[in-house]
C-alpha cells in the first residue's frame, strides 16, 4: 500500500526493537495457551498550542509510548501495558495479562470468539499529507496563529481572539499470533479561531468552520480550506450576530449544511450503528441504541434519500486508517440505504458474536494503556446525484432557518432525543436569506428527524466535517473521525430559544 | 522507568544549571499504575492492568521582551533521556515569544518524603470487588437484572523539582465504581456510583442492594411531558452540575467579560450574592475524604493554572460563601490582570449548606408533586452568558406525590443553568462525599448535598431508556 504523497513512517519509531519486542511478549501467550494474543507497540506524539489575543496562553507538546499485550485464554481477555519497550518488559507485560484473564475467568458470562481475518503478514500504511506539522519549529506555528489572530483583532467589533491548534502524529505497530504484522503511522490537525464581541447584552462569539483533518501542516496554508476567506469573513458575521434578533421557538423547516449536520450524523447515526452499544456492551457508560441487529433490511431509519456508509478508507478522514487494533484491513460499506438499516460497525468480538461472519474493522486504542474497543468509522451522507445547490435548497422554502457550522450537541443514551445548536442560524423568508437569528437549538428524536429529510445537495455541497474528541469506553478514550454530508432540507423541525428555556426571556 | 523518580527530578535540574545559570525550570515526575475491570450483561467484558511513567520539563529562558517558555512531556525515559529532553526544551524556551504567564520559579526545599518511591496499585486492589461481582451477577441472574458497569483504581506519585530549590512529593490514590442495573427488557434502569481512595469502603453488595430498590421504584410508570418541575437532585446530580460551574469560573475571563461571572459593565461578579440560599462552594486539600495535592502541580499552562506556578501553594479556597460569590480561579499571572487574590484551585470541590442533615429521602418527604432524578447525562454548555447547560436524565426519574416515590416516569431532556440552579433551591440536604456521572473521567472528589429546587426545566420529553 503506496502513502499518496510519499510519507514514510519516522525511521525512529522503526528502529525500536518491534519485532523483539513481538517475539517475546506472543512467545509467552502462546506458551500459556492463549487462543489469541496481539502486541501492539504505540506512540503517540500531541502538540497543542492556545493563543489568547495573538500572544500564546499554553503550548504543551506530550510523547506516550508503550506497549500493550491483549490475551483470550480460555475465551476470556487479558489486558496489561507498561511504557518500558524492552522484551524483557514485553514479556512481563504479556504474563500479567495472562494473571489478568485467570483472575477474570469465572466472572466472565460466555466465551469470546473472534470472527475470522485474512492474515496480512508484513504490511505498512501511512495516512496522506506532504509535511509533517512537528517538522515546523513551535516558534514558527506561533507566527503563524498569530498573523490569524493579529488579523482579526484588527477588524472593527473584535474584542477578542483566540486560537488552538491540536496536532497529532500516531505511530503503531501490530503483531498477533495468527502471523499479521502491521506498521502505520497517520497525522492529524485541528485549527479551531474564535472572534468574540463583548456586546452590551453579554458575549457573542463566532468560530471558523475548518473541520479536523488527517492532513500535515500543508493544511494551515490553503491545501484543503480557504483560511484567508474564512479569517477575512469571521469579523463580518460576528458584527451581524450581535446585532441579530432572538429566534421565535417553533417548528421550521431547516436547510443544514453539512458543516452543521456532520456532528448530528455522528451523535444520531454513527454511535447508534456501533454494534457493541446495541448488544448492550455500552450500556454503563456511552449507552445503548435504539437501532437493532434485527432491524437491519427492514427498519426505517429516515426517508428514502437517506444513505448512509461507513468508512474508514477515506482520503484525510479522522478515523482513516490501512488496518484496525485487530489486525483487520479497514473498508468501506452501507448503514443506510434508501432510509433502510443495513449495516453495523464491529469489531472481531461483536461480529463473531452475531454471526456476521467478519468484522469491518473498527477496533481502536487511543494509546498503549487503553485496550482496543469498537470505534467508530467515518460515517457519512451521500449527496444526491444531481447538481442541486445549497441556494436551490434554501430557495424551495418559504419559512425556515439555514445552520451553519455545530457548537453545542447532547443526545439521549439511546440516541434518540438530541438538541444541537449552531454558529450560524439564518432566517429563510419566501426562499431568501434574512439575516442572523441567534439563541437557536433544534431539537429532535433521530428516526422522526431523519424521516423528515426531504431534500439533499448534490456532490457540489458535500463536506467533510469531524472532531478530534469523540468518547466512549471505560477508561474512557478518545478518537479523531470525519463526517461527509451534502447541504440537506429537514421538514418542520422544533427550533427551541435557549434564552427562553434558561427563564432569560 | 528504572532510575529512581527524585533521582531523574535531580538529574533534570542538573542539566538545566549545567546549560545555563540564566535559566529556571520545574521538573516533575509522574509514575502511575491502574487496574480496572468492566462488566455488562452480568460478565466481566474487559480489563486492564498498567504501569507508566512520564517526566515534564518547564524551562523559562530569557529572550527579547520577557521570557520564553519551553514545556515538554515524555514518557518511558532514562537518565540520559532526561538529559536529553531538557536540552530540547532549553532550545523550545530560547526560541520562544516571551510567555505572558512568565513568573519566578517558586522556591522551597526538599520536603520530607521527596525521595521516597512510588507506591502501585495491582489486581489485588480490585480483587474483593471481583469477588463480590461474582454475587451480584448471580443475584441479576436470578431476579431477571442485568448488571453493568466499571470499576477503576488508580495510583499516581508526582515528584516536583524546581530551580528553586524546592522538592515536593504528592501520592495520590483514586478510584471510582459505577453500577448500573436493568430490569424489564432494559426498560427500567437503574444507576449508584462511589467515589474512593482505595476500596476499603465500598460495599458492593450494598450498591446493588440500591439498585435493586431504584428498580422496585420504577415497576409503575407514569408518563409526563415536560415543564419545570420541583426536582430533587441526589448529590452525584449536583456534582454533575457545580463541576461545571467551577470550571466555568476562570478569572481571566469572567474579567474580560466573557462569562456569567462578568459583571456587566466591567470586572468579575466577585462579592455579588447569586442566592438566597446560604450554601458554600469550598476546595480544601485536607479534606479528611477528598485530600489532594497542597501544591500547584501542572503539566502546562491552562485557564486556571500556570506551569510556572508549580510548587505553590494551594490551600482551602472558599469559592461561593453563603450564597456570595467570594472568589474566582486564578494564576499568579491572571490574580494580576484581574486584581483578585492568587487561588490556584485544589483539585477537591465541597457544596454545603449552613446546617443542612436531611438526606435526599427527607428533601423528597417535603415535596408535594415533583420528581427525584436517578443521574444526569451528556451535559454540554448551550450559552456562556447564562452558563445555560443541557442534557438529560438517565437511570430513573422518579415521581413525589405527597412526599412519597409513586412511580417513575420517562427521561426528559433539561435545559438549565447552574448559576440559576442555585438561586432556586428551596432545600438542601446534608453534604456527603458523592462522584460526578458526567465527569467523573476528570474530576472525583466531590462531595454534595441533594438539594431540593424550584422549577427545574425539564424541556423536552426524550424517548430512551
Amino acid at each position: 500500500m503506496s502513502p499518496r504523497f510519499g510519507q514514510q513512517i519516522d525511521q525512529d519509531f522503526l528502529a525500536l526493537p518491534l519485532d523483539a519486542l513481538a517475539g517475546a511478549a506472543l512467545q509467552e501467550a502462546r506458551t500459556a495457551g492463549a487462543t489469541h494474543a496481539d502486541l501492539r507497540v504505540q506512540r503517540t506524539r500531541s502538540a497543542s498550542m492556545q493563543l489568547r489575543d495573538a500572544r500564546v496562553s499554553s503550548s504543551s507538546d506530550v510523547v506516550a509510548a508503550g506497549l500493550a499485550v491483549r490475551v483470550l485464554l480460555d475465551g476470556v481477555w487479558g489486558f496489561a501495558a507498561t511504557d518500558r519497550l524492552t522484551p524483557e518488559a514485553a514479556v512481563a507485560t504479556a504474563r500479567r495479562a495472562l494473571e489478568v484473564a485467570r483472575t477474570c475467568r469465572p466472572l466472565v458470562a460466555g466465551r469470546v470468539e473472534l470472527a475470522p481475518e485474512p492474515v496480512h503478514p508484513d504490511v505498512t500504511w501511512v495516512s496522506s499529507y506532504r509535511q509533517d506539522p512537528f517538522t515546523v519549529p513551535v516558534a514558527d506555528r506561533a507566527r503563524h496563529l498569530a498573523g490569524w489572530a493579529g488579523t482579526l483583532l484588527a477588524a472593527d467589533g473584535v474584542d477578542h481572539c483566540d486560537v488552538a491548534l491540536n496536532l497529532c502524529k500516531e505511530q503503531k505497530f501490530y503483531a498477533d499470533l495468527a502471523g499479521t504484522v502491521t506498521r502505520q503511522q497517520r497525522v492529524l490537525m485541528a485549527p479551531e479561531v474564535t472572534v468574540v464581541a463583548i456586546a452590551p447584552d453579554g458575549p457573542e462569539s463566532m468560530r471558523s468552520l475548518a473541520p479536523p483533518a488527517a492532513r500535515g501542516w500543508e493544511y494551515l496554508t490553503g491545501d484543503g480550506w480557504d483560511w484567508d476567506d474564512e479569517i477575512a469573513r469571521l469579523p463580518g458575521l460576528l458584527a451581524e450576530r450581535v446585532q441579530a434578533p432572538s429566534v421565535e421557538a417553533g417548528s421550521y423547516d431547516l436547510v443544514i449544511d453539512p458543516t452543521n449536520l456532520w456532528l448530528t450524523i455522528h451523535e444520531s447515526v454513527g454511535h447508534a450503528t456501533e454494534l457493541d452499544r446495541s448488544l448492550g456492551y455500552e450500556a454503563a457508560y456511552a449507552g445503548t441504541s435504539f437501532a437493532s441487529l434485527d432491524g437491519v433490511g427492514s427498519f426505517r431509519y429516515g426517508s428514502g434519500l437517506m444513505n448512509v456508509t461507513a468508512d474508514r478508507t477515506v482520503e484525510h478522514g479522522g478515523a482513516t486508517i490501512g488496518f484496525d487494533d485487530e489486525g483487520v484491513a479497514t473498508r468501506s460499506w452501507d448503514l443506510v440505504r434508501d432510509g433502510v438499516l443495513t449495516g453495523f460497525q464491529t469489531d472481531r468480538a461483536t461480529a463473531a458474536l452475531t454471526g456476521l461472519g467478519a468484522s469491518n474493522g473498527c477496533a481502536y486504542a487511543d494509546s498503549a494503556l487503553t485496550v482496543p474497543v469498537q470505534r467508530m468509522a467515518n460515517v457519512s451522507l451521500a449527496a444526491s446525484g444531481t447538481g442541486t445547490t445549497t441556494g436551490d435548497l434554501i430557495g424551495g422554502v418559504e419559512d425556515g432557518l439555514y445552520v451553519v457550522g455545530d457548537k453545542s450537541w447532547s443526545i439521549d443514551m439511546q440516541r434518540y432525543n438530541f438538541q444541537f445548536t449552531a454558529q450560524r442560524f439564518y432566517r429563510i423568508r419566501g426562499g431568501k436569506l434574512a439575516g442572523q437569528v441567534k439563541d437557536a437549538a433544534y431539537q429532535g428524536s433521530t428516526p422522526g428527524f431523519w424521516g423528515s429529510l426531504k431534500g439533499l445537495g448534490g456532490e457540489s455541497t458535500y463536506h467533510l466535517g469531524g472532531a478530534p474528541n469523540c468518547g466512549k469506553a471505560q477508561p474512557g478514550q478518545v478518537a479523531w473521525v470525519s463526517h461527509g454530508a451534502p447541504s440537506t432540507l429537514f421538514e418542520q423541525v422544533n427550533v427551541l430559544n435557549t434564552r427562553a428555556e434558561g427563564g432569560h426571556r | 522507568m528504572t532510575t529512581p523518580a527524585a533521582e531523574l527530578v535531580e538529574i533534570a535540574l542538573a542539566e538545566v544549571a549545567r546549560t545555563g545559570p540564566e535559566l529556571g525550570a520545574a521538573v516533575l515526575v509522574s509514575q502511575s499504575s491502574s487496574m480496572n475491570l468492566r462488566w455488562a450483561l452480568n460478565g466481566l467484558t474487559t480489563n486492564g492492568l498498567t504501569t507508566s511513567g512520564s517526566v515534564t520539563v518547564i524551562v523559562g529562558a530569557p529572550v527579547t521582551g520577557g521570557t520564553g517558555s519551553g514545556v515538554l512531556t515524555r514518557q518511558g525515559l532514562d537518565a540520559r533521556g532526561v538529559r536529553d529532553l531538557v536540552a530540547d526544551t532549553v532550545a523550545l524556551a530560547r526560541s520562544a515569544e516571551p510567555a505572558e504567564d512568565a513568573a519566578p520559579f517558586v522556591t522551597g526545599s526538599e520536603q520530607p518524603g521527596f525521595a521516597d518511591p512510588g507506591a502501585e496499585t495491582g489486581a489485588s486492589t480490585l480483587a474483593p470487588v471481583a469477588e463480590a461481582l461474582g454475587e451480584v451477577f448471580g443475584r441479576s441472574r436470578e431476579n431477571g437484572r442485568e448488571s453493568f458497569g466499571f470499576a477503576l483504581h488508580e495510583l499516581t506519585t508526582t515528584w516536583l523539582g524546581t530551580t528553586g530549590g524546592l522538592r515536593y512529593r504528592h501520592e495520590q490514590p483514586q478510584g471510582s465504581i459505577q453500577l448500573t442495573g436493568k430490569a424489564g427488557a432494559r426498560s427500567r434502569s437503574a444507576y449508584v456510583a462511589r467515589g474512593t481512595r482505595d476500596f476499603s469502603d465500598v460495599d458492593v453488595l450494598a450498591l446493588d442492594d440500591e439498585i435493586a430498590t431504584r428498580l422496585r421504584w420504577q415497576e409503575r410508570r407514569i408518563d409526563l411531558g415536560p415543564g419545570r418541575y420541583t426536582t430533587v437532585l441526589p448529590p452525584t446530580s449536583v456534582a454533575d452540575l457545580m463541576v461545571y460551574y467551577h470550571w466555568s469560573a476562570e478569572a481571566r475571563g469572567a474579567h474580560e467579560g466573557r462569562t456569567v461571572f462578568s459583571r456587566p459593565g466591567g470586572g468579575t461578579r466577585v462579592g455579588e450574592r447569586i442566592t438566597g440560599s446560604p450554601v458554600s462552594l469550598t476546595s480544601d486539600p485536607y479534606h479528611h475524604e477528598l485530600g489532594c495535592a497542597d501544591r500547584v502541580l501542572a503539566h502546562a499552562s491552562s485557564e486556571t493554572a500556570s506551569a510556572f506556578d508549580n510548587g505553590l501553594p494551594s490551600p482551602a479556597v472558599t469559592w461561593l460563601d453563603r450564597g456570595t460569590i467570594s472568589a474566582l480561579p486564578t494564576t499568579r499571572h491572571t490574580a494580576g490582570l484581574t486584581g483578585l487574590p492568587v487561588a490556584p484551585t485544589p483539585e477537591n470541590l465541597v457544596l454545603t449548606g449552613e446546617n443542612g442533615t436531611a438526606g435526599t429521602a427527607e428533601l423528597v418527604a417535603g415535596v408535594e408533586r415533583g420528581l427525584l432524578i436517578g443521574s444526569l447525562w451528556y451535559i454540554r454548555e448551550v450559552d456562556p452568558q447564562s452558563l445555560l447547560l443541557t442534557g438529560l436524565t438517565r437511570d430513573g426519574v422518579y415521581v413525589v406525590e405527597n412526599g412519597e416515590i409513586v412511580g417513575a416516569a420517562g427521561n426528559f431532556r433539561f435545559n438549565e443553568s447552574p448559576v440559576d440552579v442555585l438561586s432556586r433551591v428551596e432545600a438542601y440536604g446534608a453534604t456527603e462525599v458523592c462522584l460526578s456521572r458526567e465527569w467523573c473521567d476528570w474530576y472525583t472528589r466531590t462531595a454534595m448535598p441533594p438539594l431540593r429546587i424550584d422549577g427545574f426545566n425539564m424541556s423536552t420529553v426524550a424517548e430512551g431508556s
